[in-house]
């Protein structure tokens, strides 16, 4: 059986790279779930019929089958709910939340690996095995207390700001080199057993300390990151365990993160360093204070009057619409506008929301379809040639000092070139500056037009005052 | 002949390569479901949990472990997959129903 388990785990690996591959279209992406449940399955299977034991391998020696189908009618009867009623909005949250599941399976099973194999420390856990081992438990526990931080920060039961302290980036260096340095005397010295606990706490602590002070804008990155530490101990893990289907899942993970975060702190003009330990939205409260400079608002009624005599319209969403959860009425607005024969895009800025691609998922479920959600890189040639430009819960995304001031924060951020639409309609609540405390040129161009309101419910007035006036 | 150590890393080697060069392709649409599909299918450490847990020699602290960490990675392949497949069920060209 330990030969039809290795073509299992064969099979299991190529479905996954199938998987990843499937998702490079929405059309065939559908496919690309069902590819990975498969490969998942096989791999589950073949674990059981190729179970190493004593004397043998095969389902025979598996043991303490209660604990393992309790496990999994637990993580069954909790998984499927989280899947059905998460609303999309919440996304972010889950998301984190099973990076976080994810990289704690992963420290538990190696912390497990390493109290059993004591008695055969020096045949079982010496050399690369051991490495292997503290690398797995240190990403895995630091993985998880730091996703379920920035859970914390996405559900908002913790401060959205980053939270920061004197001497912070040395107090976090200092942590960081005694876990590792516990690691590598772990490595040398397997039996050490006391130093274990220690060892795990302080990189429990390290993953809290590294998050808190990041902010809520920079969720995006974190996420993307914390995604390939979780696929990184998995892989790990596949070192402890010698099984290569571990270390090919792992590996993908790791780099799918990877790719993910690159993009990220490409699209904010930032390096990995600057989004950990830099506590954006510090620097710039000295500039926020400024002299009141004069903007022009408008009301619904007028607001529709403009864009009924648009022929084009891009409307650029933010996280503010995912708080606001408008998706539903924008899908009721293009609705309106489309029948009315004017052509109607979305520009989405890829750190728009909290996580890669939140904008997306929220505006599909809307029933938008995808061709009409377009990158920054393609839209933003369409800017000039657009009479309305509509920008809902967005703001740093569309600030125009990222071009041109080279003192502001964001300076060199590819921004959406909102400004350069005939007309600019923001809706925002009011003129307090946004999350990072910046403020937006954009708000105060004779060309904008600022629309006082939550965006749920200035869109909705919208939308009534679209049919009225065609009947008047 | 290679050790199980270096077939693992030129294994690895191999994986990242191909695992930057299939992400890369993937369209940006989709990067909110390609992130629950990844941590759907690194739930694999499933293998590790069940085989401590199913172990002869298992400890009491071992299947204690074993058990949190099953739970915690079915719970992650449940619901990654599940939501992955709600989220791209949603992707649709216009007018198309589902």
């Amino acid at each position: 059986m330990a030969h039809v388990m290795q073509y299992l785990y064969i099979i299991a690996a190529a479905l996954f790279i199938l998987s990843l591959k499937w998702m490079n279209h929405p059309d065939s992406s559908r496919r690309g779930v069902f590819a990975g449940e498969i490969g998942m399955l096989l791999a589950i299977i073949g674990t059981f019929i190729g179970f190493p034991g004593m004397g043998g391998i095969g389902v025979a020696f598996v043991h303490n089958w209660s604990w393992i189908i309790i496990a999994f009618i637990i993580g069954t009867v909790v998984g499927v709910p989280i899947a059905y009623i998460m609303p999309m909005t919440a996304v972010p949250q889950r998301t984190a939340l099973s990076h976080a599941c994810g990289a704690l399976a992963a420290a538990l099973v190696g912390t497990a690996e390493f109290y059993q194999r004591q008695p055969h420390a020096d045949t079982e856990l010496r050399g690369f095995i051991m490495v292997a081992l503290v690398i797995e438990t240190l990403l895995g526990y630091l993985t998880f207390t730091g996703s379920l931080m920035a859970m914390g920060k996405l559900q908002e039961v913790l401060p959205q700001r980053p939270i920061t302290y004197r001497n912070q980036n040395l107090v976090n260096f200092v942590l960081f080199a005694t876990a590792a340095g516990l690691a590598i005397r772990l490595a040398l010295v397997p039996t050490d057993t006391i130093l274990f606990p220690i060892f795990a706490g302080l990189s429990l602590l390290f993953g809290v300390l590294l998050i808190i002070p990041i902010g809520g804008a920079d969720m995006p990155t974190v996420i993307a990151i914390l995604n390939s530490y979780a696929g990184l101990s998995a892989c790990a893990m596949g070192f402890a365990l010698d099984s290569r289907l571990l270390v090919v899942a792992g590996a993908l993970d790791g780099s799918s993160g990877l790719i993910l975060s690159i993009i990220m702190c490409k699209a904010m003009n930032r390096s990995f360093t600057n989004v950990l330990f830099g506590a954006f939205g510090q620097v710039q409260i000295s500039t926020a204070k400024q002299e009141q400079r004069s903007y022009r608002s408008a009301s619904a009624e007028e607001a529709a009057s403009v864009l009924e005599a648009a022929s084009s319209v891009i409307i650029v969403p933010g996280y503010g619409l995912a708080v606001a959860q408008a998706q539903h009425k924008i899908r009721e607005l293009y609705d309106s506008l489309t029948k009315r024969g004017i052509d109607v895009k979305f520009g989405i800025h890829p750190v728009a929301g909290r996580m890669p691609g939140h904008m997306n998922v929220l505006l599909a479920e809307a029933d938008i379809p995808y061709d009409k959600l377009v990158e920054m890189d393609e839209i933003n040639g369409e800017f000039p040639q657009c009479d309305v430009a509509l920008v809902i819960g967005a703001n740093d995304v569309t600030n125009p000092k990222a071009r041109t001031d080279k003192g502001s924060p964001i300076y060199g951020m590819p921004i959406l070139d909102v400004d350069k639409a005939r007309t600019v309609m923001v809706i925002k609540r009011s003129m307090n500056p946004g999350f990072a405390g910046i403020d937006n040129d954009l708000y105060y161009l004779d060309k904008t037009l600022m629309l006082f309101g939550d965006a749920k419910a200035f869109v909705s007035e919208l939308v009534k005052e679209l049919p009225a006036r065609a009947a008047a | 002949m290679a050790t199980d150590l270096e077939l693992a890393l030129f294994v690895f080697m191999l994986a990242t390569f191909i695992g930057l060069e299939v992400i890369r392709k993937v369209s940006p649409l989709l990067h909110t479901p390609l992130m629950s599909l990844t941590n759907a299918i690194s739930a694999i450490s499933v293998v590790g949990a069940i085989l401590i847990t199913g172990s002869a020699t298992a400890t009491m602290l071992s299947k204690v472990l074993g058990f949190v960490a099953i739970t915690a990675v079915v719970t992650n392949i449940v619901s990654g997959f599940l939501i992955t497949d709600r989220m791209v069920k949603m992707f649709k060209k216009r007018g198309v129903k589902r």
